[in-house]
């Protein structure tokens, strides 16, 4: 059996036209978190159960464990490094840190990202939406409450987009 | 443990023709890659055997969802989260935006694709049922052409099926039919959670009334045979019939003929059977209770 060579792919990460060279089936999310530096996004379960890798491609919510990196050719992507304005935090981000929604932090990058995908589609989500929305994402120590207060907050702020 | 990519080639074609003439040049070498949502979860825990990969993930021909006055046709690669927001399938085949609403959460639904499901062949699958009770047809194009076959006769064993290793399944053809508007449509999950569980059981039924007799009944289950099963001895006993308590208790007895379930980590073969026939029961009753009602 012959392996595969590595290839050149070129997409835009957080506003930034990157080019990472690797094997075609790379999970997007090793190529964030070694290739690019990009640690934020976190490993949970690997098979698309937890949501820890979430971040967003061409706008919508993808588990990037799940994406090899030949299909992010041409796409852009964000992280939750690209989430913040400089050091102005994002109101999600804002949310999280005034209702305690983080402890141990692992799932909190990919709960940010599903709260801003929800927020990108309900811009006033219904307590069923929210619970659709972060579906996907498992917390191990907060028992969600803390979290779901969180987005709740978040949307309740009506200062624009950010 | 995860897959070791240096494994694998990936190759991306350009349009619909170049991705069947690979697939021509050397069959059975290449494994179309959709949405990944199941064949990276194999790579993932480095059981992912195919060592070819062709990304079919951009093929425009593959893509969108689109209506003669005939049929609705949904290109194999259509999303959960297309289908789920299709105004079209929300009116006139609801149980397809059901199933997929309830079809893993956001970030699955955003990625994995109707065709990904189907030929995923799982027995647990959630359009399928759907696809069933609708009456679906799959079209299948190689470079010998294009045919078109019943999705009900598409699934042949536990992950066989009628597709050569030359073809790609181009989308999923759904006759219009004018009796489905005021029919009743029943999808019903049972998982361990609402959505996002692999379904222990789930069925599609759509049925009509009209001067009290049955004239439209067609049913698929998930999770109750090797393939997602059609129920056609349970429609046998209820086509042309008035919907009487007799009637009710020979289509449920049917059931029995109709599906093989089995034990597994999910669940058993009595609980499922006993489901299967509360399920079918209930459709009947909600059916005789909607009558010739077309509200
Ligand atoms: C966390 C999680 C939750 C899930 N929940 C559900 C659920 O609730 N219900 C459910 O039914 N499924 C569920 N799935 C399974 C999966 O998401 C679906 O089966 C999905 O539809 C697969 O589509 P895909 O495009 O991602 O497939 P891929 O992984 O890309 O491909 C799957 C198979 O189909 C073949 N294939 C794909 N497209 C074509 C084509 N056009 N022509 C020929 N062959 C093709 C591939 O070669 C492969 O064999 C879940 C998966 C995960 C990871
Ligand atoms: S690590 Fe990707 S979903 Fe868990
Ligand atoms: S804060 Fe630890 S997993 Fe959620």
């Amino acid at each position: 059996m012959t392996n595969a060579s590595k290839e050149s792919f070129r997409f835009v990460v957080n506003g930034e036209p990157r080019e990472v060279t690797n094997y075609p089936l790379s999970r997007l999310l090793d190529v964030l978190r070694e290739d690019l530096e990009l640690t934020g996004t976190k490993e949970g379960c690997g098979e698309g159960e937890c949501g820890a890798c979430s971040v967003l491609i061409d706008g919508r919510l993808v588990n990037s464990c799940l994406v090899p990196l030949a299909q992010v050719e041409g796409a852009t992507v964000q992280t939750i490094e690209g989430v913040a304005d400089g050091e102005r935090l994002h109101r999600v981000q804002r949310a999280f840190v005034e209702h305690n929604g983080a402890q141990c932090g692992i799932c909190t990058p990919g709960m940010v990202m599903a709260a801003l995908e929800l927020l990108a589609e309900h811009p006033t989500p219904t307590i069923e939406q929210i619970r659709e929305g972060l579906a996907g994402n498992l917390c191990r120590c907060t028992g969600y409450i803390k979290i779901f207060e969180a987005v709740v907050a978040a949307c309740q702020q009506t200062e624009g987009p950010r | 443990m995860t897959g070791y990519s240096p494994d694998y080639h990936v190759e991306t074609p350009a349009n619909l023709a170049e991705a069947l003439e690979k697939l021509a040049a050397e069959p059975g070498k290449w494994r179309p890659l959709a949405g990944g949502t199941d064949l990276m979860v194999l790579f993932d825990a480095g059981m992912l055997r195919d060592r070819h990969l062709l990304n079919i993930a951009r093929l425009r021909e593959l893509r969108g969802i689109e209506a003669s006055a005939h049929e609705v046709r949904i290109g194999a690669l259509a999303t959960y989260t297309e289908i789920k927001r299709d105004e079209l399938l929300a009116h006139e085949l609801p149980m397809l935006g059901r199933a997929a609403r309830e079809s893993g959460a956001i970030a699955i639904q955003n990625r994995g694709t109707i065709g990904g499901n189907i030929v995923n062949a799982s027995p647990a699958a959630d359009t399928p049922p759907a696809l069933l009770a609708y009456g679906a047809q799959v079209e299948l194009v190689s470079l010998r052409g294009s045919r078109t076959v019943d999705y009900a006769e598409f699934h042949s064993g536990y992950k066989t099926m009628d597709l050569a290793p030359d073809e790609l399944l181009l989308r999923v053809r759904i006759p219009r039919d004018p009796r489905l508007d005021g029919a009743l449509h029943d999808y019903r999950k049972v998982g361990t959670r609402r959505a996002q569980a692999i379904s222990k059981v789930a069925l599609a039924a759509v049925g009509r009334v009209d001067s009290g007799r049955v004239t439209l009944c067609r049913l698929g289950m998930a999770s109750v045979a090797p393939v997602p099963a059609r129920m056609r001895n349970v429609e046998g006993e209820i086509v042309d019939n008035a919907l009487s308590d007799e009637v009710i208790d020979r289509a449920v007895a049917a059931v029995d003929a109709d599906i093989s379930p089995i034990d597994d980590v999910r669940s058993t073969r009595g609980y499922r059977l006993q489901v299967s026939k509360n399920l079918v029961r209930s459709f009947l009753l909600r059916l005789r209770e909607h009558g010739d009602d077309r509200r």
